[in-house]
Parts: structure tokens; sequence; C-alpha cells
């Protein structure tokens, strides 16, 4: 960028009439780094990234912060802090003061925490029984207003589960009767320890709310420990850690480009073209991973790390893939096959192969300061950006093309052990269910004993949208279009897609979009 | 194309109208259901009347086809299969449930004999018009049902049906009596049987035989019926509301209006 675009954009964002003072700040924040060097790429990397085969989730240059992190509150609430000067709370009040003093000083790349703890364990040694449900209540209702209005971005993230407890149950009443954007929120499921009317409350509060996510504590425990959460949106990552970045390869465009080449065929797809990519966006990784590092030294120096509430031993890097559904139909149509990804045994297969084959691939390519991830990255299915056209986010069917709910969930769910860092399929459940919850944690029982890691569900008809994993309220994008300007960052992200795709004329059907920044 | 993975021996086999893998409003929870081919009402209201001939038309090439939907209870079973870890179970609906006994038995008793299902309830949804000696060929294998009751005065459900609702009654009563009843539907038609006089008396009835009883308040739609002269007319939300309320005031009945 020369002198003079920066100007011109600058120049747009001081004087634009819908951002707010807070949002200005932090675009011109992001706007000073795209004037820092990029780190060095190989030429065939750089060409990968400027035609956005490969993606850096335009994160900016010059990385200063984890893209996620996932700071140990529980640690933090019983030792205290140092940096920010706060003795251990005592009581719930002083527990709640804490967290929100903490939250407002936990970096990621949208500036605000994507990670709020897994609040029923962080809160349960101040929730004792002289604390009635209705004081309980009243209490969390504050501090889910205070997070909204502070923290005003949708990727700001609390987990719950997979035990049962007050604080859990209290958190669904409170969301219910705030039916706020902001936190989101996941249910961790075991069908061993999750109690099906706690499931069914979740479901009862995405009926109102469109929250929680579930995911399957398990599988997520076998490839993290027990210790880790869902953040943002779908990405489940050790706590004490997180991801330091987050690249992606857009599979349509590496089989366009495949079958452009001389050797088009399947075989030469996944022995060559498709190792080829995946080079690239792990190179894209490497190089944006060592400028974090080694260059801006984020581990050396940010108080989260010093005061061991981070250990980078315990971050690695997210791969993602999108397009997964194009990428697929284009192979099959290039063999003379027409069958389509979520409607044709071949098709599917061929996705198993291509999706396996990425997998293998990433599992053996070593990442430095991935330790994390066993020295490599995760495997994420990318669930899209506002700026992604024509192309189906992660592994998903694309929207409007969806088989029945059983062909839906088995065309998906043998994908989903390979993405431990989170694999996003939204479901679309009718408005009958509202009268049957049970017949929604049934499903969800079922998807997670058939090998689905995460399961989200969106009730047609209701007045929150999810774009990726985050919310937002159709209220909003309604003022954003009548140029009233938004309260909350992701609302103009969201807005991105919904002029793209016009989201919210599908009822609750949902399309690509997910956080690119500060936009 | 999908491919269902049938290992069928081909038992026996019933007329089977359609399957769907996933229902949430055919018992509790989330349900298969199998809906047979043909019924003995011919109800002006029905909103599926392709289901009531035994025999269903079907276009083949240029012609019309006279054709039974036979599928064997193996078949059905490979689909249940594929459906049964996100289900509570399976239900069989209509068409009616009920002129098929045979097969209805012997696809729970299947059900109830393979390992992998036999976690999952079966229930009837039945008009309720059969006799004790019909439904005592699938009580042993049965666990709820769900009977409709389009009117408590004969001479309307005679018009609304075409038969007598003694049966219909007997049946409620009955399959109460063995604790099979799981919910009693009550059609509304505007202006045809929702005489508030006429309600109180059914709730009445439905009272002395389970004032807890589950009932589901259903206003008719216009969707999929066939049209009549005069028009059949939808009851408001309003007016289904009223009627639940009405109930109410006669016995605590579990009530759910659609």
């Amino acid at each position: 960028m020369d002198v003079n675009e920066f100007e011109a954009r600058a120049h747009a964002l001081v004087t634009d009439g819908t951002l707010g003072y807070d949002q200005k700040v932090r675009r011109l924040a992001s706007l000073a780094t795209e004037m820092l060097p990029y780190p060095i790429l190989s030429t065939e990397c750089q060409e990968a990234l400027d035609a956005r085969v490969i993606c850096d989730m335009y994160e900016g240059n010059a990385p200063f912060t984890a893209r996620y992190i996932l700071p140990d509150y529980e640690k933090a609430i019983r030792n205290g802090l140092t940096h920010l000067e706060m003795p251990p709370p005592t009581t719930l009040d002083d527990a709640l003061a804490f967290l929100m003093v903490m939250y407002g000083n936990v970096p990621s790349v949208t500036t605000y925490p994507v990670y709020l703890g897994d609040l029923d364990k962080v809160l349960a040694p101040f929730v004792t029984d002289e604390i009635s449900d209705a004081q309980l209540d009243a209490a969390l209702r504050r501090f889910w207003i205070s997070i909204d209005r502070i923290l005003p971005d949708a990727f700001v993230h609390t987990d719950l589960g997979p035990n049962d407890s007050r604080i859990a149950r209290s958190v669904f009443r409170v969301e219910r009767s705030l039916r706020q954007a902001v936190p989101n929120i996941t249910l961790k499921v075991d069908p061993e320890l999750t109690p099906d009317d706690l499931v069914e409350e979740g479901v009862r509060t995405v009926f109102e709310t469109g929250k929680p996510h579930f995911v399957n504590h398990p599988m997520m425990v076998a490839d993290h420990g027990e210790r880790y959460a869902a953040v943002s949106c779908y990405n489940s990552l050790k706590i004490g850690g997180g991801a330091h970045t987050l690249v992606r390869m857009n599979l349509k465009e590496v089989a366009l480009r495949h079958l452009a080449a001389d050797d088009a065929s399947l075989d030469a797809f996944l022995a060559t073209t498709l190792p080829h990519y995946t080079e690239l966006t792990a190179e894209l990784a490497e190089a944006r991973i060592r400028s974090l590092v080694e260059q801006q030294h984020f581990y050396d120096t940010h108080w989260l790390a010093t005061e061991g509430l981070i250990d980078i031993d315990r971050f690695s890097a997210m791969f993602g893939i999108f397009g997964l559904a194009e990428c697929v139909n284009l192979l099959m149509s290039a063999q003379g096959l027409d069958g389509r990804y979520g409607h044709d045994d071949d098709a599917d297969a061929l996705s198993r192969r291509v999706v396996e084959r990425v997998a293998e691939l990433v599992a053996v390519r070593p990442m430095p300061y991935c330790a994390g991830g066993g020295g490599h990255c995760y495997l994420h299915s990318q669930s899209g950006i506002d700026l992604d056209h024509d192309v189906t986010a992660g592994t998903r069917i694309p929207v409007g093309d969806e088989p029945g709910m059983l062909d839906h969930i088995t065309t998906c769910a043998p994908h989903h052990h390979l993405f431990a860092s989170g694999v996003s399929d939204i479901f679309h459940v009718d408005e009958t269910a509202v009268r049957n919850p049970q017949a929604v944690v049934d499903i969800i029982r079922g998807a997670f004993s058939t090998g689905m890691r995460d399961f989200t569900f969106n009730l047609d008809s209701n007045e929150f949208v999810r774009i990726t994993g985050y919310l937002v309220r159709k209220s909003d994008l309604a003022a954003i279009a009548a140029h009233e300007g938004a309260r909350h960052g992701s609302d103009l992200l969201a807005s991105g897609s919904e002029e793209s795709f016009h989201l919210t004329q599908r009822a609750v059907k949902r399309i690509g979009c997910h956080e690119r920044t500060v936009q | 194309m999908k491919r269902p993975d049938v290992t069928t021996t081909s038992t026996r086999a019933g007329s089977v109208a359609s399957t769907i893998s996933f229902s949430n409003v055919d018992g509790p929870g989330n349900r298969f259901v199998v809906f047979l081919q043909g019924c003995n009402f011919d109800c002006v209201a029905c909103h599926n009347p392709q289901t009531i001939p035994v025999f269903q038309q079907v276009v083949h090439g240029d012609g019309h086809e006279r054709a039974r939907y036979q599928r064997s209870v193996d078949e059905v079973l490979a689909e249940i299969r594929r459906a049964a870890p996100f289900i509570s179970g399976i239900t069989v609906s209509g068409g009616e449930a009920m002129l098929q006994p045979e097969f209805v038995r012997d696809l729970f008793t299947a059900v109830k004999a393979d390992p992998t299902l036999q976690r999952l309830t079966c229930y009837v949804d039945s008009n309720g018009s059969c006799d004790d000696a019909t439904w005592d060929v699938v009580t042993a294998v049965t666990d709820g049902t769900m009977i409709d009751l389009k009117c408590f005065d004969d001479t309307i459900h005679r018009e609304m049906t075409g038969q007598s609702n003694g049966p219909v009654l007997r049946s409620i009563e009955r399959l109460q009596s063995m604790g099979l009843l799981h919910e009693v539907r009550l059609l509304v038609l505007a202006g045809v049987n929702d005489d508030n006089a006429l309600l109180h008396r059914t709730g009445e009835w439905l009272a002395a035989i389970d004032p807890h009883m589950r009932l589901k308040v259903i206003g008719f739609r216009a969707h999929g019926a066939r049209p009549h002269d005069p028009p059949l007319v939808e009851p408001t939300a309003e007016r289904r509301q009223a009627i639940a309320d009405l109930l109410h005031t006669i016995a605590p009945f579990d009530i759910c209006v659609v």
C-alpha cells in the first residue's frame, strides 16, 4: 500500500458516519500494520496468497497477538493477577468484577477476548448454598449485560458443561430473558455426564436465542485433553493455550487450478496438486507464526504469558479448508459423473478421500512453536468470511442444497474426527420442534454417537441468525441497511454477508462469513 | 444416489405409502414414521387423502396404473437402522395403521428383537376404529398409541368420517385401561365440531377416563385437504386456545395446541 492509498483509507475511516468511535480506532490500528512489510514468503506462496487460493484471514502484515487466546481463568482466580493488581476474589460479586477487568486485557485479532472461561467451573467456588437461584440469576444478568455492552463482539464465547450445575442452568435462564447476541455459548455434552434435561435446557435456549452450540466432549477430550474449550465460532483449542494464527486453503480454487493443468486426473489431484497447495498454506502459517513469536516476541512480553496464564507449549496454529462442496462437484464433473456432494454416495466418498488426504499431509508437516498440536497444525473446517463469494464454507453442503437431516448428518459426520480444532455444519429445525425439544436432544445425541464433533442448529423464523457460529439479530442487520450503524462489531461483518447473500431473506439458512480481523 | 443398506430376507410385506426418517410431531422425541396405505375413514378434513385408497393411483409412463406399495418388514427395518441413533422410537401411522395389524405386529416384534433397536419405543397413530381383537394383535409389542377423536357427537362424526364413533370411544377407554394411551387428538373444524356445549361434553367424557390425559387440540388446515362445498374453515389461533382453556376448566388435562 502506498501512502496515498493509506491516506485515502484512513480518511474514509475517520469520516465514516456509521462506525462508532471504538470501531474506528480498531480499524485504524489494523490499517497501520498494513504499512509494515509482510513476512517473507516464497514467490509461489505469495502468488497463491494474492490469488486467494490460500488465505491469511486478513490478520495484518505483522501479527502482534495470537489470534485465539484461552487464558487459564481458573488459575487467575486462584492466584490473583500481578500485572492488573487484582487479588484473588472471595465472593461471587468480586469474582465477576475480577473477570470483567481481566476480559478488558485479553487480546485477540478482533481486539476482544474470544474466550471468557468455562464459567460454570470458574465461578463454582463462589456459588455457595447461601446464594439463591434468584440472586444468582440477578448477578449473572448484570454480568451478561456488561459483557454484551463492554465487549460488543459475537466471537466472545463462554463454555458450559459437560457436568450439570446451577450456574449452567442460570446462564440459560438469563440468556432466554435477555436475548443478546453476546456472548456466544458452547455446551459440552458427554453422554455419560450430561443429563438429558440439561441438553434440553440448551435446546430450549436455542429456540429463543440461537445459542448454545453443542460439542462432543469425549471426542474433544481425546484430541485436546480435559482442558479445552470451544471459542470464537467453532474453534476448539487448549485452555492455557490457543492458536497463533489461522490460515486456510480454498479447495474450489485448488480444484479449478488442477483441472486446468496437463494432468487433470483425480490421482494427480491427490498425489500432486493437493500436496502442493497444502504446503503453500503451511508455508504461510509458518511465516506468520515465526513473525509473531520471533519478531514481535508476543509470548516473551505479554503479561498473560509472563504470569503463566498462557503457555506457548499449549498453542498451535489452525489449518483451515473450505469450498469442499465445489471441489468435489468439480472433480466429479471432470470424471463425467453428475453426482453432487451430499446427494450421492460416490461424491461423498470422494469428499472423504480429499479431506483425509489433507489431514494426512497436515499431520506430517512439522510446524514450529506448535507443541499444543504435537508439532503440527490443527485441521479446521473453516466457516467462511464476509468476502467469500460463490464458495461454500468449510466442508458444508451448499445452502439450499442440503438433503434431509439424516442424509445431511451422515454426509458430514465422517469428516468430523479429522478436524481437531472444529468443524461447523448448521442444521435447520422447523418450528414444530419447539413443542418437542426432546426430538432435538435425540438428534444431538445421535449426531455425537455417530462421530460428529460439533452440532449447531437454527430454528427457522428465529430473530437470531447464525452467520458462521456467531450470532446476529435480524433487527440489527436491518439497522445497518438503514445506515444506522451497529453497536456490535460482528454485526458489521454479518452485514457484508447479508449484502452478498441476502441471508435474512432465506429464513435462517446461513452463509459464509467469519471473523476477518477488525473490519 | 444414496443407497440404503438393505440385507433383505423378506418377511411379511405391508402396503406402505411412505416413510420419513425424522419426525418431531408423531409422538415423544424424534421418531421414524411409517405411513401405511389405506384407510377405512373418508374424512372430509383429511390432509393426506392420497393415503385413503388401499390402491394408490400412480402415474406410470404414459398412463395411470393401480399399484400397491408393498414393502417388507426387513426393508423398513433397514431404513430404521440408519435412523436409529437419532430417534426415540418409531410410529406407524397412515392411512390407518390398524388395517394392517399383522404388519404392525411383525415390525414392532422385529424392532424389539434386534439388540441395536430394542431401546426404541413403538407407537401406533390410529383413528381408533378397530375392534378389541384387532388391537390385541399388536398390544403386546406396542408401547403407546395416539388416537384421533374427530367428534364426540356420533351424528357429526358420521358426517365428518362416514363412520360411527362407537369403536373409537371404546378404543380410547380400553387403551387407557391398558396403559397404552399416549395422547388423544381432537381435530377442530370451525363451525362443524367446535360447539362449546359439545366440547364440554367431550371434555367431561375424557376427564372421567383420565383427568390428566394428554390432549392435542389440532386446528384443521386446508393445505393438502380436498376441496369441499361449502369450504371447510380453519379455526383461528385464538379459537384453538379458547378451546384448550375451555377443556382446562373441566380437568387438569395436559394440553398441547397446534
